[in-house]
């Protein structure tokens, strides 16, 4: 097992025909997802390297049996498509575009709330998802790590990818980039609760960024309802405060969302938390259950 | 992007919302025409993004004309934090009965955006939210359906507003949410929103964030980014859309992802503790695909820094494995020589992740004079910490 995506997954592309969602649909294939349809408006009909282009996720969804969809639509056009998304009733939307507005994402996520949030979103600004072995819906490269034990969970993609290939011979269940806006879909929250239902996760890596509160309301959680072992990391410690660092939700505001009040609530919480990527892996090992 | 509190007016008077009358002035002599035009007693307003304005002598009554030439010298060209005042606000001064705060913002945890309304306005309301709670009213609003009159009414009775201003608060809600969405801003804040002796209510002074993503729908926002206020290094970055800030460190650094850079600065950070303090120079992230071009542009502008002493190249080969970025790296310092500028300073480069060994022989054989390769990324940050270190 894994968490949101696996070896069942069928996967929909929305901007398959685009210069990025048909370079990243050749390498989700390579990497073993099974990719079943592709939608472009107007463009139905065509075939991306013998995937089905259709019109609609709708028409997708119903000709193909398509759950899960990858979103490489640019920004201005993202809100609609997340919308299809959720009115074709997918499990899972990834939307990995970066620089939409934020009333756009606030619209999406108030829209899945109301349509019984049946949809879940992974993303605005992620590079999504990957269970190693089994499936990859995103565009985190799928040969820096294999399949193991661990969860990871980050905001981060870059990170994800240094803390993928750090523990690479150990390995991962599923690791999940969440993405660095202001407003994201699925939380830490969310992921950390999977990995603790998920029989074959034995630990787990957050990985957190100025900004916001979520490290800390994670934290609370992980006090209360997370038994396996998490190691943490958070970036951003020497960010001046009022300027956004790359993402656009890492900006410290006053007093609230820096990096050290992040890490107290990790450790307060029994999170081992490391002050580098390297050192946050080595913690990892040492936590890691024999198995 | 924050705004001046000039711009924020504009952009309420732009959707109704009541402001007093004003004019901007650049020079005390533009302050006494503005005053002269508004007429009678003026209040001359520091135009700077930082709080605290009043403390520190940046907000000053003048009776008339002479005297408004007089405090728009002394204010222009205050630094208040850090912040140089090059504009003053010249407003009409009326006699305030009493002073409220309303606001719609971003609500991170929520995912939505959140009206707040208190009868106690003109203090800081991080204050009142944490001495007197109660006296904060809430309310979430649906971003789609947006704030309706019947939620703002229910707000402003909530937040214990008087009667005979409830309608009018309410109002000034309704439309501030139409500046929030209209202008995709993540805050709108009045405070104080003024009830004055005639029973009239206004903004006396506003906060507008706007949303960087929606420039491309925002036609009219470029016009309010502040050049002036702006580093001139951030300033080159930006119109070459790089992803850079500038700090106040000496040792340079590149990566690719915002995650990446922003835990590169504190590793060298970190390292630098051992070397007297050393501490970065700047954010600059060149994104997942690291072009040769890319790579030049970035390094032109951090080997252009003057507080540079040492560079930290920290790259993570995912998509784009290491070899083509060692190649990248080979061609950028190629063609800023080409360029005339000599890489004097040293260049530390870590390469992880895909055919990192490949990418290291690439480095190794172009044998760049000041180009160090370093295998970890604790390693690189220590190693350029080192070196900056000497440099000073």
């Amino acid at each position: 097992m894994s968490i949101f995506l696996t070896d069942k997954s069928r996967v929909l592309v929305q901007g398959i025909t685009g210069s990025e969602g048909s370079k990243h649909t050749r390498r989700m294939v390579a990497a073993g997802t099974n990719i079943v349809a592709g939608v472009t408006p107007g463009k139905g009909g065509r075939e991306v390297d013998g995937i089905p282009v259709f019109n609609s996720a709708a028409e997708a969804v119903k000709e193909t049996g398509a759950d899960t969809s990858v979103v490489f639509v640019p920004p201005r056009f993202a809100k609609a498509a997340v919308i299809e998304a959720i009115d074709a009733e997918l499990a899972l939307a990834v939307v990995l575009t970066e620089g939409i507005p934020v009333h756009d994402t606030a619209a999406f996520w108030a829209y899945a709330q109301a349509a019984g949030n049946a949809t879940r979103i992974i993303g605005p600004n992620c590079p999504g998802l990957i269970s190693p072995g089994q499936s990859n819906a995103g565009i985190i490269p799928a040969d820096i790590t294999t399949r193991g034990r661990i969860g990871l969970v980050s905001k981060s993609g870059t990170l994800t990818y240094q803390m993928m290939y750090e523990l690479r011979d150990l390995g991962f269940s599923t690791c999940v980039g969440i993405g660095g806006d202001p407003i994201v879909g699925t939380t830490h929250i969310d992921c950390l609760r999977a990995f603790e239902d998920d029989p074959e996760t034995d630990a787990i890596v957050m990985i957190g960024e100025i900004g916001g509160d979520a490290e800390e309301r994670a934290a609370d959680y992980i006090r209360e309802h997370v038994s396996k072992p998490v190691v943490g990391y958070v970036a951003g410690f020497t960010a001046p405060e009022g300027k956004t660092m790359g993402h656009a939700g890492a900006i410290v505001s006053g007093s609230s969302g820096t990096a050290a009040a992040k890490q107290k609530a990790l450790e307060a919480a029994g999170v081992r938390v490391g002050r580098t990527p390297s050192e946050a892996a080595a913690l990892m090992r040492e936590t890691l259950p024999a198995r | 992007m924050d705004l001046l509190e000039h711009q924020a007016q504009e952009l309420f008077a732009k959707h109704g919302v009541p402001v007093s009358r004003s004019r901007v002035a650049t020079t005390p002599e533009e302050a006494y025409a503005a005053a002269a035009e508004i007429g009678g007693r003026v209040v001359v307003k520091a135009q700077v993004k930082t709080g605290g304005r009043g403390k520190a002598g940046g907000v000053r009554l003048a009776d008339g004309p002479d005297a408004a030439r007089e405090v728009a010298d002394a204010i222009l060209g205050m630094d208040i934090k850090g912040h140089t005042v090059h504009k003053v606000l010249i407003t009409e001064a009326g006699d305030i009965d009493e002073e409220y705060y309303v606001s719609l913002l971003l609500d991170r945890s929520n995912r939505s955006f959140l009206a707040l309304a208190s009868r106690e306005g003109g203090v800081e309301i991080e204050q009142v939210a944490a001495v007197n709670p109660a006296a904060l009213a809430r309310l979430q609003v649906d971003p789609d359906a947006g704030l309706g009159w019947e939620e703002a009414l229910r707000l402003a009775y909530d937040a214990g507003l008087p009667d005979d201003v409830r309608d009018q608060v309410a109002s000034v809600l309704v439309r501030l949410w139409n500046v929030c969405r209209g202008e995709d801003a993540t805050l709108v804040e009045i405070n104080p929103l003024a009830k004055l002796a005639d029973g009239t209510v206004l903004a006396l002074d506003g906060k507008v964030t706007l949303d960087d993503n929606a420039r491309f729908r925002q036609p009219g926002h470029p016009q309010y980014v502040d050049v002036t206020a702006t580093d001139p290094l951030e300033v080159r970055a930006a119109a070459r859309n790089l992803n850079y800030v500038k700090l106040d460190g000496s040792v340079g650094v590149i990566g690719n992802g915002a995650g990446l850079v922003m835990s590169t600065l504190d590793v060298v950070a970190y390292a630098g503790e051992q070397f007297g303090g050393v501490k970065p120079a700047n954010f600059l992230d060149i994104g997942g695909g690291a072009s040769a071009q890319v790579m030049a542009g970035g390094l032109e502008i951090i080997l252009g820094d003057p507080d540079v002493r040492s560079v930290l190249v920290n790259v993570f080969g995912g998509i784009t494995a290491c070899d083509a970025v060692a190649d990248g790296i080979v061609q950028a310092i190629g063609m800023l020589n080409e360029l005339g500028e000599t890489v004097s300073k040293p260049i530390v480069v870590r390469l992880d992740g895909n055919n990192a060994p490949q990418g290291r022989k690439i480095l190794a054989e172009a044998a760049l004079p000041g180009v160090i390769s370093s295998d970890t990324m604790d390693g690189a940050a220590r190693l350029a910490a080192e070196l900056a270190g000497k440099g000073a």
